[in-house]
């Protein structure tokens, strides 16, 4: 192969010098509109804030979470006790308390997301890549899971299994997956036909090296933007399932729980209601319109 | 006589397509049915046939993207058309492909580097990093392009560049056939002709054979050592390029050498032109006898009785037509 050898050690210097120049990948493309996306950016830093503001809850405030204080029942707002959203009926810090719900509608949010991202993703590029009848069986499976009620669903959970936290996970993931496996599945059979994946083929290329190779990268952008659109839906989920009482137990609390609780109390001690509430519905703002940014910024041509 | 590198023997891809109506039975739609060629070391066998005729489902059933319903695909003595592909990858880097649209071949979430290592890694996987890419390197060099090139993505390339890197891919792993399934025919027609000469340049310095699978049989004619005419998934004619241009035998050869037009206007204006009439039948209901008579200027009785052989019609021992009544 004597034509492939060029004289001189001219390549040596090209390649070295290709080590430099970096091409702009549709990733970087995407960041850049989303950076340039107001709506969106100032959404990733409210969230970003009521993050941080989550992780460092205890540092922030004087209060325990679980602490109960007597003789400071249902007060407003009081800046000079440092009871900045008051306190509830028990008299806990309803700032503490509305932190920590983030924390746990946050942590619910973003693993019972991830748990259903695995999954579906999973499950889905499986059964679109492979097809035919495996394909078929998969996908009857999604759907009879799809027929289930949800709230019944978690009904028996809770009462096969009893009240705990791990089970919000399982229980909303489990429900969760099935869209992305869908949304998944679908865009993987559109994938599959194009000549890239044909071309690995003909290289030789086993079907899971292709998955990871070439479909994956490939899905990110729909999956992406489903996950940043499941959070809030999550989120909303674990609120009702606590406002039920179906969810996070006393002393633990989340937006739902704090909600369900302000509800009750919304004529005498409207800020019981007022701050969770607003947290939560910032909170699912941001993630739309995150979402809407990502999917604007990825594909471009849906705009 | 050069050493037979592909004999594709009666090969026959069929699809099964739905009835209508709950119980109906899946008809067999006839993509390629019974074609039978063979590619020597080092040439180029032209394949020419209008849309539909079956020239990408052969390319495909080759490379066993699709599965061949029947006949036999021997590749240096071995029946790749049964293999399995667990069997089949030691033989896939012998055997690449070149495909039509230049952007929709390369995985746009992936560095033009990935990209032409990616067949390497498969065939070689023992090479180091450095070695890989010195290899890369080298091969965007050959195809023309800068190695500089190489942390860039596809959409950042024109369709002739992004066409260059589609070689690149196939040639690294030092293929001995390369399949050019319309590889040009996207392209703008000044760019048709460097990548025609890039692919011949390739071929006499790495040896190779070529498949050169295209609609334009002026195209086909550039490149070809051999041509196959192909119709409705059957072959029509097949020979020396020069011979099946010049002294077509079959009346569709005939046809579509007419229609590729002369660059003389003068000579354009006065020349006769073969007008076929209809469209190309389907082949789920593919015509009795020659499947071409329904559309033959020539058609009799017989043709539809009949279905003509593959056999030299003329003196050239190598020059086939499938026709009862050749033009010789």
């Amino acid at each position: 192969m004597s034509t492939l050898e060029t004289p001189g050690g001219g390549r040596g210097r090209l390649i070295e010098e290709a080590a430099r120049v970096r091409g702009r990948s549709l990733w970087d493309d995407a960041r850049a509109r989303l950076l340039a996306n107001k709506a969106a950016l100032s959404s990733l830093i409210v969230l970003g804030i009521i993050a941080i503001l989550a992780l460092f809850a205890p540092l922030l405030s004087p209060y325990g979470y679980d602490e109960v204080m007597f003789d400071r029942i249902t007060i407003p707002p009081d800046f000079s006790r440092a009871h900045w959203f008051g306190t509830d009926g028990l008299g806990r810090d309803l700032f503490v308390r509305t932190l920590h719900g983030a924390r746990v509608s946050l942590a619910v949010g973003v693993v019972a997301t991830l748990v259903s991202l695995v999954i579906g993703v999973a499950y889905g590029a499986t059964a679109g890549f492979i097809g035919g009848r495996v394909d078929e069986l998969m996908m009857r499976v999604v759907d009879v899971l799809y027929a289930l009620p949800f709230i019944f669903f978690v009904i028996i959970l809770v009462v096969i299994f009893g009240k705990n936290f791990i089970l919000l996970f399982v229980a909303i993931g489990a429900v969760e997956w099935l869209t992305m496996a869908r949304i998944v599945r679908g865009q993987t059979i559109s994938l599959k036909e194009r000549e890239f994946i044909e071309a690995a083929r003909a290289s030789g290329v086993g079907t899971f090296a292709i998955i990871r190779t070439h479909i994956l990268p490939n899905l990110l952008g729909p999956v992406v933007v489903y996950v940043t659109l499941t959070i809030p839906q999550v989120i909303l989920a674990e609120s009702f399932l606590s406002f039920l009482g179906l969810g996070i137990q006393e002393p633990l609390t989340s937006w739902g729980v704090l909600i369900s609780e302000g509800a009750i109390n919304m004529e005498t001690a409207p800020w019981m209601l007022a701050f969770p509430a607003a947290f939560m519905a910032i909170t699912l703002f941001c993630f739309n319109f995150i979402g809407d940014g990502l999917r604007d910024a990825i594909d471009p041509k849906t705009r | 006589m050069r050493e037979t590198l592909l004999e594709v023997s009666d090969l026959r891809v069929h699809f099964p397509v739905r009835g209508q109506g709950l119980f109906a039975r899946p008809r067999p739609l006839r993509a390629v049915d019974g074609v039978s060629f063979t590619v020597h070391a080092g040439e180029t066998l032209g394949i020419v046939g209008e849309s539909g005729s079956g020239k990408s489902t052969i390319a495909r059933a080759i490379l066993r993207l699709n599965t061949p319903t029947g006949g036999r695909v021997v590749w240096l003595g071995t029946d790749i058309a049964r293999l399995s592909e667990h069997a089949l990858r030691p033989l896939r880097r012998d055997l690449q492909i070149i495909f039509q649209d230049p952007l929709a071949s390369l995985d746009p979430r992936m560095t033009v580097g990935d990209i032409v290592a990616e067949p390497l890694t498969v065939a070689e996987p023992e090479l180091t990093r450095e070695a890989r890419r010195e290899r890369v390197a080298a091969m965007l060099d050959l195809v023309g392009l800068s190695p500089q090139m190489v942390n860039r993505y596809p959409h950042e390339f024109s369709g002739g560049q992004c066409q260059r890197i589609g070689i690149a891919r196939a040639m690294v792993v030092r293929p001995r056939l390369v399949l050019c399934d319309e590889a040009v025919s996207s392209l703008d027609v000044s760019i048709q002709a460097q990548i025609i000469n890039l692919l011949k340049r390739l071929q006499r310095e790495m040896g190779l054979s070529l498949i050169f699978i295209s609609h334009d049989l002026s195209v086909v004619r550039h490149i070809s050592d051999r041509i196959l005419v192909l119709y409705l998934g059957r072959v029509m004619e097949l020979g020396p390029a020069e011979r099946v241009i010049g002294l077509a035998h079959h009346p569709y050869t005939a046809a579509l050498i007419s229609a590729v037009p002369v660059p003389d206007p003068a000579v354009e204006r006065g020349r006769p032109r073969l007008l076929l009439e209809g469209e190309i039948p389907s082949p789920l209901d593919p015509p009795s006898g020659c499947v071409f008579r329904t559309r033959c200027p020539k058609a009799q009785a017989r043709c539809a009785a009949e279905v003509p052989a593959l056999v030299p019609r003329g003196t050239d021992e190598a020059h086939l037509a499938a026709c009862h009544f050749p033009n010789i």
